[in-house]
């Protein structure tokens, strides 16, 4: 029962991550496309719950979904001027569609070949949850966390010296 | 070890399912209800008054990108403090200082910011 669960809700966000990758590949409006980025970052993050993997979809949703999108669209907001610098022509090449034909025949070739030697990951009897997580993080892993502080501070202060403080 | 309530997806599921019939059923519910007086100033961008002056597709300054910058770099921040937080009653004094100087750091980041002019709206 709780497999059959399992199974629609993994087809459904399957559906909702490359069906969205397919349709922000698709679409001709960059705009459109970021969006549809976002949609395929959160449709993932549903993978990830499904996996158990709690941390893992709290960074997707937080990082991903929240600033990496929010980038992206201020990167759009900055170097357009107008609505149609939006929109791209569809121009099918040739080049592209060999290529593409190419590198999914050998995907195909690869997963043919090579599927039986690979034995399917096992999920284990126990999954660490948040709590596990940060108790390991902290105590073990305490120094590479705050190292990570350094991290940070290092993009804060490069993202304000590189817009040049308060212009003078 | 505390059962995770997050772990259970039964919940999530529960609240997924309310939140697909509630948003629907609150905008039919005010569709029904509410009386509808369409008017020209209604269709307006900016229903408070404010006419827009211009096309909406212009180019932003660079300077929000700051912003967005620092958003990004506290968003992480938050990404730390939601193991912090939940695992703080199983952990020794310790863990409390890691966090004090992990944010002490970056609000030092923050100072250098402010002192710098970058929050300052132009």
């Amino acid at each position: 029962m709780s497999s059959t669960v399992d199974g629609i809700v993994f087809l459904a966000l399957a559906f909702a991550t490359i069906g969205g990758a397919v349709m922000m590949l698709a679409t001709r409006n960059v705009v459109h496309a970021a969006f549809w980025l976002l949609e395929v970052m959160l449709a993932t993050a549903g993978l990830y719950m499904l996996l158990s993997a709690e941390f893992l979809a709290l960074v997707q949703v937080l990082v991903y979904a929240g600033s990496v999108a929010v980038l992206i669209l201020f990167t759009i907001m900055l170097t357009l001027r107008r609505r149609e610098d939006a929109i791209r022509d569809f121009e099918p090449g040739w080049g592209a569609g060999i290529l593409a034909v190419l590198f999914g025949g050998a995907l195909l070739f690869a997963v043919e070949r090579f599927s039986a030697q690979m034995r399917p990951g096992v999920m284990p009897e126990v999954v660490p949850d948040v709590a596990a997580f940060g108790e390991k993080l902290f105590t073990s892993w305490a120094v590479p966390f705050e190292i990570a502080s350094l991290v940070l501070l290092v993009a804060l202060v490069g993202a304000v010296w590189w817009s040049g403080g308060d212009g003078q | 070890m505390v059962e995770s309530v997050t772990a259970d997806h039964t919940v999530l599921l529960m609240f997924i399912i309310v939140g697909a019939i509630f948003v629907p059923l609150t905008l039919t519910a005010s569709h029904l209800l509410a009386p509808s007086k369409h008017d020209e100033r209604k269709l307006d961008t900016y229903e408070c008054g404010s006419e827009p002056i211009g096309p909406p597709w212009v180019q932003f300054r660079v300077g929000y990108y700051v912003y967005a910058l620092l958003f990004v770099v506290f968003d992480i921040e938050t990404v730390f403090l939601y193991p912090w937080a939940v695992a703080f009653d199983r952990m020794v004094v310790f863990v409390l200082a890691e966090m004090i100087v992990f944010i002490a750091i970056l609000a030092g980041g923050l100072a250098y910011a402010w002192k710098e002019g970058a929050l300052r709206w132009r």
